[in-house]
């Protein structure tokens, strides 16, 4: 048996590796995607642009002025002299900022009453502008303080210490990058094994397999084998580049790390093969696949928390295999997390891979007779 | 008269397929669906824990803040080492923590510390609660000074307004980036599979013996995915106004002629990259997955902050169709008929899909030879 077993799982790699063009989608575009989203998918935000319309000649909002130069977060783009000039900058796109202080802005702070600077944001990307605003928020706020230690006014009657845990200097890079490892994921181990099947579906080369000695455990054996080798390598690829390219700490341990990949790329392996099998073309396994894929993605909490989601929402994520691993992989890496607070994100895994391989078990049979 | 007789082919073709009109029609309905009330990036109801050890008058004031905002919903816990096990547990995003010198110090005024503990790991949300949180304790400040009798003297006020999107709600900019999204999958990824299938079928190698010239060939391509492809939006801009409430501040004709626009952009994609992946439909699934699909999530501004990223990436960003319709469409959406954003944005598109068209047309001539 195993031999039998062996031999189909060398022919599948044969197929996969042999044709030049599906060994490159396998091993070229998930390396690119990887820099390339590890760096595009930030929310940090940088260089923010910004104009400057100071109507006072004071020094005070001068220094406040230029505590936002001096902030690798913002960036000056031009200064303006008239009201007139700030609409149009902000509907083109040109800054997402303008600061504005009134004629009497200095002189407001030195006789109390405070100096009111207006801040005008562009809202189309409402998460940029709200984070925008705290960051303007905090170099105000640090100035006021500064301005009151050294005039010895008075102290605010109780102020915030805010600490980030696990992710101190709250860093996008480090969720995004290790949530990568568990979108590549299951995007290659899906298509590989969706197309391994339907491949053979299309070519009639599955019903071949069905006449030779191999019984249809042996097939799922044997087309389970591969992808899931092929998740496992490409998961250890992005692992690995995270910690060596992308410097996010791993604090965990490995074993959890990699017990938790293995089910996830089970039950990857399951979904590719049950999708696959209810297909009888590659276009509809595609199409299958990429049906699983694009909710299986937005859903899972990739990029937008899954707390945000309405509850109905939130319990259709409770079957999404990637919902599971990417707290894993997030909580091995920056936590460190354990065995014992993981749990509750393995067992679910385990489900969705045993019932996923078993229908595709049954569908293999079901075929055959 | 030949062109009409190729199209009513392909039309017929097309209609009879029931995957592509799956992919047309059911695919927008369950991808706004999704993204729609998926994607979110409004942070509310957040669950936090407090720990007041120097319960009062004055620490209830400042729960209270926390109690009435909508953006938190707190939870009591009795001692500090309980939060922080609720922390460690992902029950609780956040810790306020009055500690036990609390009242005194602040009787004293010597401006005791609030101290705020966030689960940074996603360190967007952390950054959002974080502001949420200096919003409550400004508001406090001010009441407290209210109370008191005076007024809250800060040297510097801030006064913020945010433009085109006062409610600041993440659905209003992320609806009309979904376009961007439905119209990628039912432009390039539908074009790039079919045609894929009919190089793989050799069918087109048949078409390229009638007497039809290659022009012709490519109109008639183009012609009913262009059709069914507007259908896509008819749909998606029927679900945006009437499930998701999204204000059109511009005008609608205009959007439809840049959605229009970028159709073609992206059926002109799906046609190089079927005809580059040399008629494999695995390898056109894979390409059009990873050059339109994902960009068009990640590398387009639809959620992710372009300015931000890093300079080479954002030269790249220039390279992806779907960064020019999403900065028309949130534009036209949110701000209104901003022809400084408009006309260079749609003058890029444009080029974008004669630059397309024209491989094309180059590699259909020479395959014939």
């Amino acid at each position: 048996m195993f031999q039998r077993i062996y031999a189909l799982i060398l022919k599948e790699f044969l197929a996969m590796l042999l044709d030049p063009k599906s060994r490159a989608t396998i091993l070229i575009p998930p390396m690119v995607q990887l820099v390339i989203f590890g760096y595009a998918a930030t929310f940090d935000l940088n260089h923010i642009k910004y104009a400057v319309f100071n109507e006072d000649q004071g020094s005070l909002s001068r220094q406040l002025l230029s505590r936002f130069q001096g902030s690798t977060a913002f960036s000056l783009k031009t200064s303006l002299t008239s009201d007139r000039e700030i609409a149009p900058l902000l509907d083109s796109r040109e800054v997402l900022v303008v600061l504005h202080t009134g004629p009497r802005c200095s002189e407001n702070i030195l006789n109390g009453s405070g100096c009111n600077l207006q801040v005008l944001i562009d809202g189309r990307n409402s998460n940029t502008a709200m984070l925008a605003l705290n960051y303007i928020r905090d170099i105000v706020s640090g100035f006021s303080m500064d301005l009151q230690r050294e005039h010895g006014g008075n102290l605010p009657p109780a102020h915030l210490n805010v600490r980030a845990w696990f992710n101190p200097n709250l860093e996008s890079q480090w969720f995004i990058v290790p949530g990568i490892v568990a979108m590549l994921g299951l995007v290659v181990t899906l298509v590989v094994v969706c197309l391994s099947v339907a491949k053979e579906h299309e070519a009639g080369t599955f019903d071949q397999l069905l006449v030779t000695p191999l019984t249809p455990l042996d097939i799922l054996l044997g087309k389970t084998i591969p992808g899931f080798m092929v998740g496992m390598f490409e998961g250890s690829v992005i692992i690995l580049l995270a910690v060596v390219w992308f410097r996010v700490p791993l604090n965990g341990s490995l074993l959890i790390l990699y017990a938790g990949l293995a089910i996830y790329c089970l039950s990857a392996v399951g979904v590719g093969l049950m999708i696959s099998s209810m297909s009888t073309t590659q276009q509809q396994a595609l199409l299958g696949g990429f049906i699983f894929l694009v909710p299986a993605v937005t859903l899972s909490g990739f990029a937008t928390p899954i707390d945000n989601m309405p509850p109905f929402m939130q319990y259709i994520t409770l079957l999404d295999p990637m919902r599971y691993f990417l707290i894993i992989v997030r909580r091995v890496f920056l936590e460190g997390a354990g065995f014992e607070l993981l749990w509750p994100q393995f067992w679910p895994m385990m489900i969705i891979a045993g019932v996923t391989l078993t229908v595709s078990a049954w569908f293999f049979r079901h075929k055959m007779y | 008269m030949r062109l009409c007789g190729f199209i009513r082919k392909e039309w017929l073709q097309v209609l009879r397929d029931p995957s592509s009109l799956a992919i047309a029609f059911a695919l927008p309905v369950i991808l706004l669906f999704i993204f729609g009330y998926g994607i979110s990036l409004d942070a509310k109801h957040v669950k936090i824990a407090i720990v007041t050890e120097s319960p009062g008058p004055v620490a209830s004031s400042f729960t209270g803040g926390l109690y009435n905002s909508e953006y938190f919903e707190p939870v009591v816990m009795g001692s500090i080492q309980e939060a922080v096990e609720a922390l460690n547990r992902w029950e609780v995003k956040g810790i306020v923590w009055l500690k036990s010198n609390f009242a005194r110090d602040y009787m004293k005024q010597e401006s005791p510390p609030i101290s705020v503990m966030v689960n940074g790991i996603d360190a967007n949300t952390a950054r959002l609660v974080e502001g949420y949180i200096s919003g409550v304790w400004a508001q406090w400040l001010e009441l407290q000074a209210i109370k008191a009798g005076q007024t809250l003297s800060l040297p510097v006020n801030l006064d913020f307004r945010i433009w085109y999107n006062p409610a600041v709600r993440s659905r209003n900019f992320l609806v009309p980036g979904l376009f961007a999204i439905v119209m990628t999958l039912i432009g390039a990824l539908l074009t790039a599979l079919i045609i894929a299938r009919e190089w793989e079928r050799g069918t087109m190698e048949a078409l390229l013996v009638t007497p039809i010239t290659v022009t012709e060939m490519l109109v008639g391509k183009l012609v009913p995915y262009f059709l069914l492809g507007m259908g896509g939006f008819a749909v998606a801009i029927f679900m945006a106004f009437f499930l998701f409430d999204v204000p059109l501040q511009g005008s609608f004709l205009l959007l439809l002629a840049c959605s229009a626009l970028f159709l073609v952009t992206a059926l002109g994609m799906g046609l190089v990259i079927s005809t580059i992946s040399g008629g494999s439909q695995f390898v056109a699934a894979q390409a059009a997955i990873i050059v339109t699909f994902l960009p068009a999530f990640l590398l387009s501004g639809f959620i992710f902050d372009i300015t931000s990223m890093p300079g080479p990436i954002q030269a790249l960003t220039h390279l992806m169709a779907a960064r020019y319709y999403v900065a028309i469409l949130q534009t036209i959406f949110l701000a209104g008929n901003v022809w400084s954003v408009i006309i260079p944005n749609a003058a890029a598109l444009a080029l974008m899909a004669l630059i397309f068209l024209l491989i094309v047309w180059r590699k259909t001539v020479k395959t014939l030879d």
